[in-house]
Order: structure tokens, then C-alpha cells, then sequence
């Protein structure tokens, strides 16, 4: 096992790579009573097109099954996980995003015991055609619950008018239709392909002791056999244009706020590594330095009523495909819409070396608050080790960041009208009726 | 069990309670304001926590202010109103990072003191009133939030729920308040509440991180002298009804064009936080529907496949108990007597000794990593002096082990149904899910 100390933030990581091929890192916490851990795989919502294990046949699978899939985890031969879980006094948990799937625990007691569950757990599929049907009706109602959620409808509505092919624009939980194709066949066909160890990454922090927890987990791995996994051909081209496919998209719900989002498209999102979080840092910077609540913009755009505390910026930069985003409720979208565009691409001369050197503090200030959460620790460490990026970099990245760096990477993001949809949630038949 | 060792303090109506820990990379600064609940002063004091946190008199714009924020490592400074029980609580929060670990060793801990001080006692007014533009901004932007409820679903069925079932009672007033209150406050009314507030409300300041207790007092008295908050006597807790108005539950139906049909049953309780069987209440709860392996997730969702989500909660300084499920519309009856059946059942006290174990086992976790957050573990607090109790984690912690079979069942018997409020499609554009 390896010890890797970052002597700035006071922390340090153990990590090691298994024979199977399986990654842990194990971050202790002095003071923290809670562990927290997350193991995930490579293996997200975009994953639809691939060759099954030992096949040489290329698939489509079923919009949702990676989401699908998370869900019938938690069902094995003896009944419930949640149970065995909340047996041991921990809160159990999944999630699945558009590149990995996520199980995850945490507790303050019987940590040896609950990392055992998650491993065996993860590593167990049971899927029968009973328990798959069942499953189409709780899945149907958490997509209902989503269709009803204008926030969701409206990032999901973006980026399906920024994208012209690639799956990100495809609702990570499907279709009521497409779940309803799911098979139990199709379910293991997935679990097989994608969640061999060398695909995953297990990351434990809070309150362990690594030497003995590392020895837990090696023996518990050495006791299952794995079959020998070749490198995964999952489709990561999907011929996508530059530009936006739409560069205005509406949604009518029964809404009493209207909501606006912009979304920038990155043209050519190739980066990973220390490049890909250099890249989103300096993009989150620009955000800071255009809409930021200390930027006379902000300030115009709230006295005129446009924007309320709603309004939000971020970034995503993930393996094929990067988009900034901002905006939030506004009572008249089509001209905050209009605003935000006109903000963005004008922004580049306020992009000066003090505005950054001030922006800069409050990232590493944000980034130590973070450091607090053994949650944001262990997704977000995930997430970058599968783009081969460190989280650890960040204060270090955001130093080194200099001026022009930051206007370079303004050019590449922020090109044109061309790279940008609006996405707007109304209520048409009010506008309409009156 | 080893908890954080806090020094409380009084002076006047103000509790200073000061956390040393180094378990964190930032120290955490709260006050919280608390007045009883009244339906004409609710919006103002909402509108008054965003007029504060705008600006100072030393920085009087919400650039101004936010720049320097930024320059102090991007400390966080928010205020937001809510309410516990019969409470009404302006909440003003800071975060800041501990110097030890940036590059240059400006002290920021007593600045962020000596910020949060100036916001609330030299905010940029005069006598006449809080500034014009500001005021009607933060209107504005209040009305906006209120608003917003609206497009949130399950926040909105629970907040139409509470006004139907406490109707007439303190409890059933938002914490924003209404439209009209809001439309009915000017900088003079504004500035008059803010008066009333500095002299009559209970008022705690809450210091966790890398901290002395004596440094903490000596900017308590310098940077808080000569405030009307170090005058008078406690402030008497407002004692909210307990007990329904109604002979029998009353039914509530609203239609929407939504996709997702939400059921929300209020309980009255008569049990609240300090109550000798509170912790019984709370393991009550927990066997009900607080937990993935409680009766109503087990029965509505695993078993009937009905929902999504199907869980209760509790309102613990109101001794209210909230079931909430997200449900197709045809299948409102069958999970209305899914529920029925479930309350029946721990009403008979069909449940097991491990299922309290195992409930226990959870409701201890949940606590504990209540107390690794800064937030989680001042909001525990705060909660003993809202009610005036005195309970330490270690004994809440033996309470809830000391919770019998029979004391659970128990409860039981003083639950009583008060409300059912059900969310559905309008007839015609109703969304059938197959």
C-alpha cells in the first residue's frame, strides 16, 4: 500500500491496486466519527452502445439500465441490502450520473462489516424476471416524479438541444417505454461487461484505520474468483458536431416561475487529466469573474429583476463531452436569455489579473470548505480518477493558473452564438389564455 | 462516546456557545434570532435577513460586499429564515477558512466575527429606514421564492397539508410569510422590525472550529458591546397546540396538471422535543416509515411496487408526523389503506425486537453523523435552547437505547390522523402510467 502525503490541505491517501485490478483508496480522518464509501464503476447512462463481455458483436441496450441496474443491486437471494445494512447502523445508498454508478454507505459503527456488505453486495447480482418486473413499477413512478420537477426538465431539455447524438441528452432513468424493455438477460449482460474490478475504483474516508482495513479488503477480494477482463469497447465516438444542434429550446409546464438556462457547449472535449481540471477550473473562474455575485452584472441583472437568488453557474467536463451552464427563475426569460449570451461572449476584458487573483481566494477557500465533507471527498475523487485527474491538484492548479491561461481557455470555450442554447420552462397556456 | 466539549456562555438575551475542535479546515460562525411565530411578522423578517446580509455600512453594495468576502478566502455568508415548532429563526451563517492552511496567514477567524457583528448592527440604514431600491429588491426576489413553491411538488403538498391541518394556529404560517405581507412592507416598517428584533428576540451565537473559548468572548465584548442583545431576560418559548381541533380527519383533494400524484397524512403526535417519550416517538417513527427497512418503504414501495418514495418524518417542536408518497392517481386508495394498515400494525405492535435493535442502530448513526458536519452538530444544540433542555449527545444517545417494546407501542395509541391531502391530475389531461 502507498502512502502519498499532500502536505498543504494536512491529508494523506493510501492506495493500492489489487491483483484483480480493483483500486482502493482509503483517506483517514482524525476527529471524523462517520466513514463514508463509495464504489463505483466506470459505467454511467452514455454506456448504451458496447461489446458484451467476450463478444465481438457490438449492442444497443435499452435507454435507463445503468439506473436500472443500480436499483436491482440492492436485491440479492436473501432479501434486502438496505436491511443488512441498517442492521449494521448504516445509511445505504446509490446513485448513477451519466459516466459512473455509485454505491455507497455511511456509518459510525461495524465499518470492517459494512465495507464487506458493499463489496459483496456490488459483486453479487441476482436479478430474476420477477423482481425485474416489479422493479418497471417503482422505476415508472421515479420518472414520473422527474417529469414533474421543472428543474430537471429544463437541464434535461438544454441538453437535448445541445446534442445531436451523443447519449448525454438521454435521461439517465430512460423512458417509462424503454425501462419497460429491460430484461433480466440484458441486466446481466451490463453487470458483466462493466463491473469487473479492474472497472472500478473503491474509496473509503472518516474514521479507518488503513493498514487493517486494507488487509480486510484484500483477503475479502482474494476469495472471489474473476473471470480475466480485456480492455471494454464501449463506444466513445458518436460523430457530434461542434455547434449546438438548436440554439433555443421551450418547455411548457404548468410552471408559476419561468425558468431560463444557457448551456455552452465545449466544441472539442478531449482533455482528461491535470489538462481536463485545469480547463474546468479556469472556466469555473470566467463564471465567477461574469455572473458572480460581486460582478456589476449580477448586480444589474438583480436590480432589474431578472434574476433572483435561483440563479447558479457550473461546469461538467467529462470523458466526450464539456458544457458550462448558467441561469435560474426569472420572470422574463426570453430577455435573460438574451442577457447571459450577450454577458458571455463580452465578458473577456473583465477577465483581469486582479479580478482573477480574487477569484482565485475564494476557489481555494470554497475548495478547503469541501475538504469538510467526507462525501464531496469521496465523489468527487472518483470522478476525476476516472478522467486520470488528481482531486488533490486543485489548490495547486488554481495557483499556478495565470492570466493567460485563463483568457486562452475563454477563447476555446466561448466562441460563439453558435456554441450556446437557451432552454426555457413556461407555462404557454397561461401565456396563451391569459 | 467522545463528543465535542462546548462552553456556553450568557449574557444578557445572548448565548455564546463556542465548539474548539481542529477536526475541520474552517471555522464556522452562526446566530440565530429567534422569535415566536406570527403570521404579520414572518415576511418581514425574511425580507430583513436578505436586506442584511446585502451590505454594511462599511460595505454598502452587495459588490462592495462581496468582493471582500471573496478577498477573505471566499467566506460564506448567507441568512435565511425557518421555523421550528412555533418558532420563527433568522439564521445567519458564516464559514471561513483557517488560515493554517493557505499560503499567506492573514488572522480571518475574528474578521469573519467582526463581519457578522457589523451585518447585524451597523447594516446600511438610517432612522428613516433601510435603503428604498434595496427594499423592494429583496421583496421582489421573497415574492419570487414564495412563488417557486408552486413548481416544487412535494414542498408544495406539504405546505398546502400544514396550512389545512393547523389552520388557525401559529404553526400554519410559512416561514416567508405571505404576498400580501410582503407587498405591505416599506423601509420604515422594515427598519422597525429590525428594531423589535434586536430587542426582543433570543438570540445565540454559535462559534465551532480552531478556537479558544476566552478569544471567542473577547470579540463577543468587543464587537457586540453596547447592543441592546446583551439586555434583558430570556424570551419565553411559544407553547404550540398539540392536540387537533377536529373530531374527525378531514380530506383534501387539489388538482394540478401534474404526472405524479402526492399523498401527504398529517398525525398529530402531542409529543415534542424535551417530552419524556420523545425517543420513543422518534424509534416510532423510525419502524413507520424513516428508514429503508421501515413498514411503509418495505410495504408501499417493495412490496406494492406503488411508489418511489413512501416515507414519514416528524415535525419535532410541533408533535406533528408526516407520511409522504409519491403515487400514480388510480392507486390513491390502495395506498391509503397500504398506510392505514401499516399504522395498524405498529399499532398492535407487530413489530420485532431486532427491528428495534436495527431502528435503534440507525437513529444512533444518524445522530452521530449529525455531529461530523458544523451545521449538524450547532442545529443539535440550538435545539436544546430553543426548548431550554439540556441534553448532551452521550444522553440522547442512552435514551433512545433505553426505549422499550412497550413504550413504542405505546405511542401508537396518541397518534391520531388529522389531514389527508392528495395532489392530482386534472381529469381528461391525466397522465395513466402502465
Amino acid at each position: 500500500m502507498k502512502a502519498v502525503e499532500f502536505q498543504q490541505i494536512n491529508e494523506t491517501l493510501y492506495t493500492e491496486t489489487l491483483p484483480n485490478g480493483l483500486t482502493v483508496y482509503l483517506l483517514p480522518k482524525n476527529g471524523f466519527k462517520k466513514t463514508f464509501a463509495t464504489f463505483t464503476t466506470k459505467y454511467g447512462s452514455i454506456d448504451r452502445t458496447f461489446q458484451p463481455l467476450n463478444s465481438a458483436e457490438t449492442i444497443t441496450v435499452p435507454d435507463g439500465i445503468a439506473h436500472f441496474l443500480e436499483h436491482k443491486m440492492f436485491e440479492d437471494e436473501e432479501g434486502d441490502v438496505f436491511h443488512t445494512f441498517s442492521k449494521q447502523g448504516a445509511s445505504a445508498n446509490a446513485f448513477t450520473s451519466f459516466t459512473n454508478t455509485a454505491y455507497l454507505f455511511s456509518s459510525t459503527t461495524n465499518v470492517s462489516e459494512n465495507v464487506q456488505t458493499l463489496l459483496d453486495f456490488v459483486q453479487k447480482p441476482y436479478f430474476t424476471d420477477e423482481t425485474v418486473e416489479k422493479e418497471k413499477g417503482i422505476i415508472g413512478q421515479e420518472i414520473n416524479m422527474y417529469d414533474d420537477n421543472p428543474d430537471w426538465r429544463n437541464f434535461f431539455g438544454l441538453l437535448n438541444g445541445m446534442y445531436e447524438n451523443h447519449p448525454v441528452a438521454v435521461d439517465i432513468a430512460g423512458t417509462v417505454e424503454s425501462i419497460n424493455e429491460i430484461s433480466k438477460d440484458d441486466l446481466y449482460t451490463c453487470y458483466e461487461t462493466f463491473y469487473h474490478p479492474s472497472n472500478m475504483v473503491l474509496f473509503i474516508v472518516g474514521a479507518v484505520d488503513p493498514d487493517s482495513l486494507i488487509e480486510e479488503i484484500r483477503t475479502n477480494q482474494q476469495e472471489k474468483t474473476f473471470p480475466p477482463a480485456p480492455a471494454i469497447q464501449r463506444q466513445e465516438d458518436f460523430a457530434e458536431p461542434e455547434k449546438v444542434k438548436q440554439r433555443s429550446v421551450e418547455i411548457s409546464m404548468p410552471v408559476q416561475t419561468p425558468k431560463c438556462l444557457i448551456g455552452v457547449k465545449e466544441a472539442s472535449p478531449v482533455l482528461s487529466g491535470k489538462a481536463l481540471l485545469q480547463y474546468e477550473l479556469a472556466v469555473e473562474l470566467i463564471l465567477e469573474i461574469a455572473f458572480g455575485e460581486s460582478s456589476p452584472r449580477y448586480q444589474e441583472l438583480f436590480e432589474e429583476g431578472l434574476i433572483d437568488d435561483s440563479f447558479e453557474f457550473d461546469v461538467e467536463y467529462e470523458r466526450g463531452f464539456a458544457f458550462s451552464v448558467f441561469g435560474g427563475e426569472s420572470p422574463r426569460p426570453y430577455e435573460l436569455a438574451e442577457r447571459l449570451k450577450q454577458i458571455a461572449l463580452a465578458v473577456r476584458p473583465e477577465i483581469t489579473q486582479s479580478e482573477l487573483n480574487r477569484m482565485k481566494k475564494k476557489k481555494i477557500g470554497e475548495f478547503l470548505k469541501s475538504l469538510n465533507s467526507p462525501e464531496f471527498i469521496a465523489t468527487q475523487f472518483t470522478r476525476y480518477r476516472f478522467n486520470d485527474a488528481e482531486l488533490f491538484d486543485v489548490i495547486p492548479i488554481l495557483e499556478d493558473l495565470n492570466l493567460e491561461d485563463v483568457q486562452r481557455v475563454y477563447d476555446e470555450h466561448f466562441r460563439s452564438e453558435e456554441q450556446m442554447t437557451a432552454c426555457i420552462v413556461i407555462n404557454k397556456e397561461e401565456e396563451n389564455g391569459g | 462516546m467522545e463528543t465535542m466539549p462546548i462552553k456556553t456562555d450568557h449574557v444578557g438575551r445572548m448565548n455564546i456557545h463556542v465548539f474548539p475542535t481542529r477536526t475541520y479546515k474552517t471555522n464556522t460562525i452562526v446566530l440565530q434570532l429567534a422569535s415566536p411565530l406570527k403570521e404579520e411578522d414572518a415576511s418581514k423578517r425574511s425580507v430583513l435577513a436578505n436586506v442584511l446580509k446585502t451590505s454594511t455600512k462599511d460595505y454598502p453594495t452587495r459588490q462592495a460586499l462581496q468582493e471582500r468576502l471573496e478577498d477573505l478566502y471566499g467566506m460564506s455568508l448567507s441568512a435565511d429564515v425557518y421555523k421550528k415548532g412555533e418558532w420563527h429563526i433568522i439564521s445567519i451563517r458564516a464559514e471561513i477558512a483557517n488560515e493554517k492552511y493557505l499560503r499567506d496567514t492573514e488572522p480571518l477567524t475574528e474578521t469573519a466575527v467582526q463581519l457578522l457583528a457589523s451585518l447585524l448592527l451597523q447594516p446600511n440604514a438610517d432612522e428613516s429606514g433601510f435603503d428604498e431600491a434595496v427594499t423592494a429588491d429583496e421583496k421582489r426576489a421573497l415574492k419570487q421564492k414564495l412563488a417557486s413553491i408552486y413548481d416544487d411538488k412535494m414542498r408544495y403538498a406539504n405546505k398546502r397539508l400544514i396550512e389545512e391541518m393547523c389552520g388557525g394556529e401559529p404553526f400554519s404560517v410559512h416561514a416567508y410569510g405571505n404576498e400580501t405581507a410582503i407587498d405591505n412592507i416599506d423601509p420604515a416598517s422594515l427598519y422597525s422590525c429590525y428594531r423589535e428584533m434586536l430587542q426582543n428576540d433570543q438570540f445565540d451565537l454559535y462559534i465551532l472550529g480552531d478556537v479558544a473559548e476566552e478569544e471567542c468572548m473577547r470579540w463577543v465584548d468587543h464587537y457586540f458591546k453596547d447592543s441592546d442583545l446583551l439586555q434583558g431576560g430570556h424570551v419565553k418559548p411559544p407553547r404550540p397546540q398539540l392536540v387537533s381541533s377536529r373530531n374527525k380527519p378531514q380530506e383534501i383533494t387539489e388538482q394540478q396538471e401534474v404526472q405524479q400524484g402526492k399523498l401527504h397524512l398529517g398525525y398529530r403526535t402531542g409529543i415534542v422535543y424535551g417530552d419524556s417519550d420523545y425517543f420513543a416517538l422518534q424509534v416510532f417513527n423510525g419502524l413507520f416509515g424513516g428508514f429503508p427497512h421501515s413498514k411503509l418503504f418495505m410495504n408501499v414501495r417493495e412490496k406494492a411496487s406503488l411508489a418511489y418514495y413512501a416515507a414519514s418524518r416528524l415535525e419535532t417542536h410541533k408533535g406533528l408526523l408526516i407520511v409522504m408518497a409519491g403515487i400514480a392517481f388510480e392507486d390513491e386508495n390502495e395506498a391509503k389503506s397500504i398506510i392505514h394498515a401499516q399504522l395498524d400494525a405498529m399499532r398492535a405492535g407487530d413489530f420485532t425486537e431486532d427491528d428495534i435493535a436495527q431502528t435503534k442502530a440507525m437513529l444512533k448513526n444518524q445522530l452521530l453523523e449529525m455531529t461530523d458536519s458544523p451545521r449538524g452538530r450547532i442545529e443539535l444544540e440550538y435545539y436544546n435552547a430553543l426548548s431550554q433542555t439540556d441534553l448532551t449527545i452521550t444522553e440522547w444517545l442512552s435514551a433512545i437505547d433505553a426505549v422499550s417494546f412497550d413504550e413504542i407501542k405505546q405511542i401508537g395509541e396518541k397518534i391520531q390522523l388529522d389531514t389527508v391531502y392528495f395532489l392530482r391530475g386534472k381529469d381528461g389531461s391525466a397522465h395513466e402510467s402502465s
